[in-house]
């Protein structure tokens, strides 16, 4: 048996534009920062290394090759990367680990979304024959998303002000996030639909930054001596990319993730979720079973700040860390990606 | 699904699907292409889509299609939807990696069957290009593959003192085997050394002949674990190790002829398979050469020769099939022979299991029970091998 914990994680403060660092210099802070916490002096105190980031973000291939400039890779380490939010690196690690090839993992994730024009960027996300060529950006697609739960009854535009104004005031209490400070429900609803039914408060700020995790078995936080959340259940699923081919207003793969993952097992105090945009957090607030009981995106989630391929790590990173902190004793995090809630990841995490 | 908590389950490939390498498939889209050589990979597993709990997808960088993240759109065709995938991408290892991943599925008792493909289309862009883009801040060269790694050949040459035409016997050994092979995008059974010596010099010294062409295709595996493969019809390919290595592009003292990353990302796969001395123990190797002086270059950074050896038995044949060498490498032809980029890694892991489970027809090393698959990317600093056998371990 090899139960699995986290044991540190570290966030760059998130910026709308971190102008002239480069991804390395936003990556060394966040993979020291998390190093040090877990008491590791460099990236060779580890046994396997997994970063999550996007090439077409940086406008080049290979965006990861020089994110290994920023570990102190000599001598050579063990590593490998996901083109997917590094919630998926931290699967990898996850079951590397399990299969008893290392004991312990350094994931990172990164993004500089700020040079591009992100939502036609993801556009080219879409399939490349049929979609792509239509442009259709994300905040577009999001919108067309919001629009079905809306007119289906799944919830309505004063319940996406509330997440809104819930984000913005959680961020208050969060150093690192973008958007933030107290905003009644009547306020956010006067503002002008941007893409209807969406208000430029229901999509995401564009971001840059980077975060980092150091994760174990529980065997090896013991001899490190670290306080730790436990991974009790982690399971991701896929849905079709055909938006004609699902109902949008509700998750699918989240629910079947979230029953994997054992979500309903026992009562979840605190939850973060990976939705981008207002009305996705209620989508997957509902596909996880979660009650009034829960308390969601105290860190702000991805409204008040949204680092592309780390936000779903972030999400891990924030639930454990106030587990780790005695806050709560069992959380829930979610990962997304892919247009409309199209890939989801249920993460379980539990004190110890 | 297993019980979460087994550790060090053992995992084998029990099927094996590719496509026709050639260089514009144009009667298939990017998701017709995965799928074909997913649906070849079941078919010889004898196993449907309902059976494969997992889908671990690898591909070079997406600038290559130009498309972001193209799992997600291919999760359709590859059979996904309510199922978990994942998508690697370490360079030009990748197909490499995302075996290993795949295998890692496996091997955490987590996942029963998990298929995994990689692939590359070509035709559909400019891999040139998206090679040229510039890192932001960084220097570039508008060189290529080829631009890069010629001046690191010279330095071999230098080193080893190896006669000039070592690389045009390689480039005429992987042809004459890739003839071999029907799938090989390349077809040139009949060609000679005098050919390759008077193709264009593309990057001194490496000539036209001696460079990997661009490819379409994709690769694909099914990966199971213990129980099911001792229940397969046919002969798995036991997975006796794996491992991955990474350094820096650049650093100080970096060592490019030999690199440190490939030299221990072969010890750790060679001590997890019981490999003590790599040329008596594998029967035959696939492995990632791309220009053809990444042979002699290999054969030393793998161990197989010492330093500055490593020509001496490209030059005696040892590494040619059609010559009865002892320890053919890339009887299917190799990168030289077809080059879809994401794909070409795992092509070398597949071609490895095919040669232990006697699947290779024409291009078959007898006897073989123990094989290697190697990828390497990046500035040569991206490593990924794994040992297959015959034989299941103890």
């Amino acid at each position: 048996m090899r139960d699995i914990a986290i044991v540190s994680f570290a966030q760059s403060p998130i910026l709308r534009d971190a102008g002239a660092q480069n991804e390395v210099e936003l990556i060394m802070p966040v993979v020291s920062a998390a190093l040090n916490a877990a008491g590791l002096e460099d990236v060779q105190g580890v046994d396997f290394t997994c970063s999550g980031s996007c090439d077409y973000l940086q406008g080049a291939s290979f965006a990861f090759v020089a994110g290994v400039d920023a570990l102190g890779a000599v001598p050579p380490i063990k590593e490998s990367h996901v083109e997917m939010d590094a919630a998926w690196a931290l699967y990898e690690s996850y079951l590397k680990i399990k299969a008893g090839q290392a004991d312990s993992a350094l994931i990172y994730g990164f993004a500089k979304s700020s040079p591009g024009d992100l939502p036609f960027v993801l556009s080219q996300q879409l399939d490349p024959y049929y979609y792509a060529p239509l442009w259709a950006d994300s905040v577009s697609l999001a919108a067309m998303q919001a629009r079905a739960g809306i007119d289906s009854g799944e919830f309505t535009a004063e319940q996406m002000a509330e997440v809104v104004q819930a984000s913005r005031s959680n961020a208050k209490n969060n150093e690192n996030t973008q958007l933030k400070g107290d905003y009644s429900v009547e306020q956010l609803l006067a503002e002008p639909e941007y893409i209807a039914p969406l208000r430029k408060h229901d999509c995401p700020p564009v971001s840059d930054g980077a975060s980092a995790m150091v994760i174990c078995t529980v065997e090896k936080a013991k001899e490190w001596g670290l306080p730790y959340a436990v991974i009790s259940g982690i399971e991701h699923r896929i849905e079709s990319h055909n938006f004609g081919a699902r109902d949008l207003a509700v998750s699918e793969s989240v629910v079947l993730a979230a029953e994997k993952a054992g979500v309903s097992q026992g009562p979840i105090d605190i939850a973060e979720i990976h939705a981008p945009f207002s009305h996705q957090e209620l989508i997957v607030k509902k596909a996880l079973g979660l009650d009034d009981t829960t308390k969601v995106n105290l860190s702000g989630g991805p409204l008040a700040g949204n680092l592309m391929m780390c936000a779903g790590l972030d999400r891990i990173g924030e639930v454990a860390m106030r587990i780790i902190k005695g806050e709560a004793k069992r959380g829930v995090a979610h990962a997304t990606s892919g247009p409309c809630l199209q890939h989801n990841m249920v993460t379980v995490l539990e004190a110890s | 699904m297993s019980d979460n908590n087994k550790a060090g389950v053992l995992a084998a490939v029990v099927g094996v699907g590719q496509t026709k390498y050639q260089t514009k498939r144009g009667d298939v889209s990017i998701a017709g292409m995965v799928r074909e050589a997913a649906v070849n990979a079941l078919a010889d597993a004898e196993l449907t889509w309902d059976d494969i709990d997992a889908v671990v997808i690898g591909k070079a960088p997406d600038m290559f299609e130009g498309i972001v993240m193209p799992e997600l759109y291919l999760a359709d065709a590859l059979g996904c939807n309510g199922k978990p995938m994942m998508r690697v991408h370490t360079a030009g290892s990748v197909g490499g990696s995302t075996a290993i991943v795949a295998a890692t599925h496996v091997e955490s008792g987590v996942y029963d069957r998990v298929l995994t493909v990689s692939f590359e289309k070509q035709s559909e862009s400019n891999a040139m290009w998206a090679l040229s883009n510039p890192q932001p801040f960084s220097p570039h060269l508008n060189a290529g593959a080829g631009g890069y790694f010629a001046p690191i050949i010279r330095e071999y040459i230098r080193r080893s003192g190896a006669p000039l035409d070592v690389g045009i016997r390689v480039a005429t050994k992987d042809r004459i085997h890739g003839s071999k092979n029907p799938l090989a995008h390349l077809q040139l059974p009949d060609i000679t050394e005098e050919q390759v010596a008077e193709s264009p010099m593309l990057w001194d010294p490496l000539r036209f002949l001696e460079a990997c062409p661009s490819s379409d295709g994709a690769c694909a595996m099914v990966i199971v674990n213990e129980e099911l493969a001792d229940k397969a019809t046919k002969q798995p390919a036991w997975i006796r190790g794996t491992a991955m290595r990474s350094e820096p592009t650049m650093y100080a003292g970096r060592e490019e002829v030999n690199p440190q990353a490939g030299r221990d990302c072969a010890a750790d796969v060679y001590k997890q398979a019981g490999i003590t001395n790599p040329r008596e123990q594998i029967d035959c190797a696939e492995i990632y050469v791309p220009f053809s002086w990444y042979e002699p270059m290999w054969l030393e950074n793998l161990g197989f020769a010492e330093e500055g050896e490593g020509w001496k038995l490209t030059m005696e044949g040892v590494t040619s099939l059609h010559e009865g060498g002892d320890t053919p490498w890339n009887p299917s032809g190799g990168v030289l022979s077809s080059n879809p980029i994401g794909a070409s890694g795992m092509i070398r892991f597949a071609e490895a299991a095919q040669q232990v489970r006697g699947e290779c027809g024409d291009h078959q090393v007898p006897n073989a029970k123990t094989a290697m698959g190697h990828a390497y990317g990046g500035g040569a600093q991206f490593y990924a091998m794994w040992i297959v056998s015959s034989e299941k371990p103890e």
